[in-house]
């Protein structure tokens, strides 16, 4: 465990990911409290571009582009984590009962997990909504249903993998059940490269969300970054820092989990190829 | 061969099902009654509610209604769209062109694009050309298409001037022939653009690695020993062995293309499919939503039945049996 | 060409190399030297660590052009001096006169080409105008491989029929000299013995001389004229089969051919020789295998030179204490 946090630590790209993620949990924490102005209020300092009283600008109501972006972090991260949770959760369950059982269980598993990835998860979120009316764990859910296959494919990868060590015939020599076999000593040593894929499924889910958002798709009275783009679509020509700003928010946000999940995969790669 | 096409054909019959009942499912999500959702927020005489109500069967239990969905499937009935005046399939099939102007181009000079950028990084894998192109395809992944667009917009239509912003055709346009050609032509300049550095940096990225991977296999060593010259070995060892997850990433990423379609033609209001899809949901035209995901349904299929069997055709271990090929 | 009938095939000349690994320097070769006659089959006899596959893959000009070098000495190839070769040079060399055969059929041929492609490839490269179906039919029945294998793909054949393969393709480029590179390891026994009959038919046939490298003794005894023991990185016994066997002059020989018998010993174990192999990226004072010598005395901080075995003119070893029993007039017998 250690040598993996030390390889970790050598890519560098993956800690500065890690560290502005790290930024961006503190600041959609403090927001409320910090922000020198309210990212609902009104003011009549309409249309503003970028200065010293309004970092980021104003948008056509008056509000504060910056104080927004720092709430819209809370829609984002939420979204992403939770999604990729419940993906993970669901993947891991999955993955591991297919792969440690094989056999028919496997197949019929594995083509069940098939039959998950043939929507685009964004077209069916949209619809859904389009539908059903916005909300978040809607949609958390849509992309937490449509991704679990990820995790499912690599947990059972793994779990293939350190079935076939000899450990786990020692212990079952012992006499214990196989579910005992699987819960305690199979999973938790296959768990580690679903944190890589976990974390890819941050960024995914961020971006879908935001994407929703910038259709419309979202609730009006939650501030996201998608959703400020969807105004800045409208004021491109004469506002263009409403989307440039917190378009980078969603780039940069959606890279750093990148980075974090190439990194924390390249970590646990125990054959590393060399760079 | 003949044995892994049948397997691989008879696959897509369940799945195929699964589209259909999630595809029929889905408009009773709509809050109350499910003939209004279909009828949309138009006025409807009161006699076409009950018309409706007993073409459809929504007066018959589910599994009934299910069996009618699928018949007037098969016969191409996907609908009537009030907001458009158009069955929903001819609407689809006016406006499909427009798309498919969009994002082929797009996407085949994304796929060649992208693998001649891993062809020219991977041997050098760990050289500073190398560390670029893996930073920018990492770049390029990370974007949301939709902000892309924005930019480019901003950018060259705001900021130089240098191409048009919006729509496929200059408003003032009453071109034809050949200047109708290069006018659509400069206005699709920066959608297409848009498209294809998104799916270029996803396969570089794939075709990177997995040419890095094949690089340093064993039978490299053995082509090497033989004497082969540089080029030789990496257009006939190196690259069928290292395209089998790029084809796989290019099969994904024409399945999933309407997705970026709708993003992309929303930002620069380009008459597609994409922009069917987003008026539609502002119209509450259900049927034509339930269409076009249908439509993006049987691509994404159709993309990986494509993609099998060009994985079948490229790695000849596969042909013996039909396993989990999306690895 | 005139002179090549008299001169050796490859000659190589202390040569000391090393490569980049992981951030480390390894020096895998420090002072190597040997040769191949035309026709003859040498064998290179060391543990995995010793350096003989890298010595395999210097000889073709595998090895990678940044992260490796040759650090001094000579490697001259048909009378021509490669030591300074580049990438370019070196493709014009390999496969004809020295072609290569390696260890792990499986993952040594391409998997998505038919077999007999991959023999068709270097036929076409090496043997310019001659009709490269008929030759691959030739080559496979040289190799004692049915004709369907040309259409077959590699994971559809057996390992020994792979390994066969591996042959046609190095056959293909009519090499004067054959390196093989631990050919049998990764088969059964009996499929062993059949790769190595089949090399000692080929080689009687068509005139074609060998390097076997291998860590196993007893393949390279019957099948090598000479021999050359390597250890950590060097040459340190060489001579013919019979007289290095004979008189395993280096304590290391001696131990490998004590292990070799697999018979225990009177506390029931059996012979090994106790240590490690040292660690090639660190610098080595003196003989390598002081550490785990039984003989080992002051003069072992120095390398040893070369030293004749007195009535054997080709049998030479580096080993001081070697040296020391000779001078000392001890009968020439098996160290230890």
């Amino acid at each position: 465990m250690r040598e993996a946090w030390a390889r970790f630590a050598e890519q560098r790209a993956g800690v500065v990911g890690l560290a502005f993620i790290a930024l961006l949990v503190v600041a959609g924490a403090a927001a409320p409290f910090v922000l020198s102005h309210d990212p609902a209020a009104l003011s009549n300092d309409v249309m503003v571009s970028p200065s010293r009283v309004h970092w980021f600008g104003t948008d056509e109501l008056g509000r504060d582009v910056f104080a927004g972006m720092s709430q819209g972090v809370q829609v984002s991260l939420t979204v992403g984590f939770a999604a990729a949770l419940a993906a993970s959760v669901l993947g891991i369950l999955i993955g591991a009962v297919a792969g440690f059982f094989g056999g028919k269980v496997d197949l019929a598993l594995m083509r069940f997990s098939e039959m998950f990835q043939v929507m685009p998860s964004f077209i069916l979120a949209a619809v859904i909504v389009a539908l059903a009316g916005p909300g978040l764990t809607r949609v958390v859910g849509v992309i937490a249903i449509l991704a679990w296959p990820q995790v499912a494919r690599v947990m059972r990868g793994e779990v293939l993998r350190v079935r076939q060590l000899e450990f786990v015939d020692a212990v079952r020599c012992l006499g214990i059940r196989e579910e005992a076999i699987l819960l305690r000593e199979v999973i938790p040593n296959a768990i580690a490269p679903v944190l890589a894929v976990g974390t890819l499924i941050v960024g995914q889910a961020i971006l879908l969300e935001a994407a929703l958002s910038f259709l419309g798709l979202s609730s009006a009275d939650l501030i996201s970054w998608g959703r400020m783009l969807n105004s800045g679509q409208r004021l491109l020509f004469n506002a263009p820092w409403l989307s440039f700003f917190p378009g980078a928010a969603i780039f940069l946000t959606v890279l750093a989990f990148n980075l974090l999940g190439d990194a924390v995969g390249a970590a646990l790669d125990p054959k590393g190829r060399r760079r | 061969m003949g044995r892994f096409l049948l397997a691989r054909l008879a696959w897509t019959v369940p799945i195929l099902f699964v589209i259909l009942i999630v595809n029929f499912l889905i408009i009773h999500l709509a809050p109350g009654d499910p003939v209004q959702a279909l009828v949309g927020d138009f006025p409807a005489p009161p006699g076409y509610l009950e018309q409706i109500r007993h073409d459809f069967g929504l007066d018959q239990p589910l599994w009934v209604q299910l069996l009618r969905y699928g018949q007037n499937l098969l016969q191409g009935h996907l609908g009537y769209s009030f907001a458009n005046r158009q069955p929903v399939l001819e609407l689809i099939l006016a406006r499909a062109g427009t798309t498919l102007v969009l994002m082929i181009p797009g996407l085949i000079a994304a796929s060649v694009l992208g693998v001649v950028l891993a062809l020219a990084a991977a041997p050098r894998a760990g050289s500073a050309f190398d560390s670029g192109i893996t930073a920018l395809s990492l770049f390029g992944y990370s974007v949301p298409i939709f902000w892309l667009g924005q930019l480019l917009i901003i950018l060259f239509a705001v900021d130089l001037g240098w191409l048009p912003a919006q729509g496929m055709t200059s408003l003032r346009g009453s071109a034809t022939g050949w200047a109708y050609v290069r006018d659509v032509a400069w206005h699709l300049v920066l959608p297409a653009f848009s498209i294809t550095i998104f799916f270029v940096a996803v396969v570089a990225r794939v075709a990177r690695a997995s040419i890095v991977g094949v690089l340093s296999e064993d039978f490299i060593t053995t082509a090497m020993a033989k004497g082969l010259s540089r080029r030789t070995i990496l257009w006939r060892h190196v690259l069928p062995n290292a395209m089998i997850p790029v084809v796989t990433v290019i099969g994904y990423s024409f399945g999933y293309s309407l997705t970026g379609a709708i993003l992309v033609e929303t930002v620069f209001a380009w008459p597609g499919l994409g922009s069917l899809f987003v008026a539609s949901i502002g119209n509450r035209d259900y049927p034509v939503l339930q269409g076009i995901l249908l439509l993006s349904a049987v691509m994404v299929v159709l993309a990986n039945l494509a993609t099998d069997l060009v994985y079948a055709l490229l790695d000849p271990r596969v042909r013996r049996s039909y396993g989990v090929a999306h690895a | 060409m005139s002179a090549a009938a008299d001169r050796p095939i490859v000659s190589v000349n202390d040569l000391r190399f090393s490569y980049l690994r992981g951030g480390a320097v390894v020096s895998a070769l420090r002072g190597v030297s040997l040769d191949v006659q035309p026709g003859e089959a040498v064998g290179l006899v060391g543990e995995s660590g010793s350096g003989k596959s890298t010595l395999a893959r210097v000889l073709l000009g595998l090895a990678h052009p940044r992260l490796s070098r040759i650090e001094a000495g000579r490697v001259v190839i048909d009378g021509q001096d490669v030591t300074g070769f580049g990438p370019q040079q070196w493709r014009t060399l390999r496969g004809h006169p020295l072609a290569m055969m390696f260890q792990d059929p499986l993952t040594y041929l391409n998997p998505v080409m038919t077999v007999g492609r991959q023999i068709a490839e270097s036929v076409r490269l090496h043997d310019g105008g001659v009709d490269a179906a008929a030759r691959v039919r030739e080559l496979l029945g040289l190799v004692r491989l049915p004709e369907s294998v040309a259409t077959s793909y590699a994971h559809e054949l057996s390992g020994g029929m792979r390994q066969r393969a591996l042959l046609a393709i190095a056959l293909g480029c009519r090499p004067r000299l054959l390196v093989a590179d631990e050919p049998t390891t990764a088969l059964d026994v009996t499929t062993q013995a059949e790769i190595m009959a089949l090399l000692a038919d080929l080689r009687q046939r068509l005139g074609m001389a060998m390097l076997l490298i291998s860590h196993d003794l007893g393949l390279v005894a019957s099948a090598c004229t000479r021999i050359y023991v390597m250890y950590a990185g060097r040459t340190i016994e060489w001579g013919s089969t019979d007289g290095v066997f004979k008189v395993a002059a280096h304590p290391y020989t001696a131990g490998l051919l004590q292990s070799a018998r697999v018979v225990r010993d009177a506390a029931g174990r059996f012979p090994t020789i106790g240590g490690d192999v040292p660690n090639l990226s660190q610098p080595i004072e003196g003989c390598p295998f002081r550490p785990r010598c039984a003989f080992a005395f002051a003069p072992c901080v120095q390398m040893p030179e070369p030293v004749a075995v007195p009535g054997d003119r080709e049998h030479a070893v580096r080993c001081w204490h070697f040296e020391e029993r000779v001078r000392s007039g001890a009968e020439v017998t098996r160290a230890g």
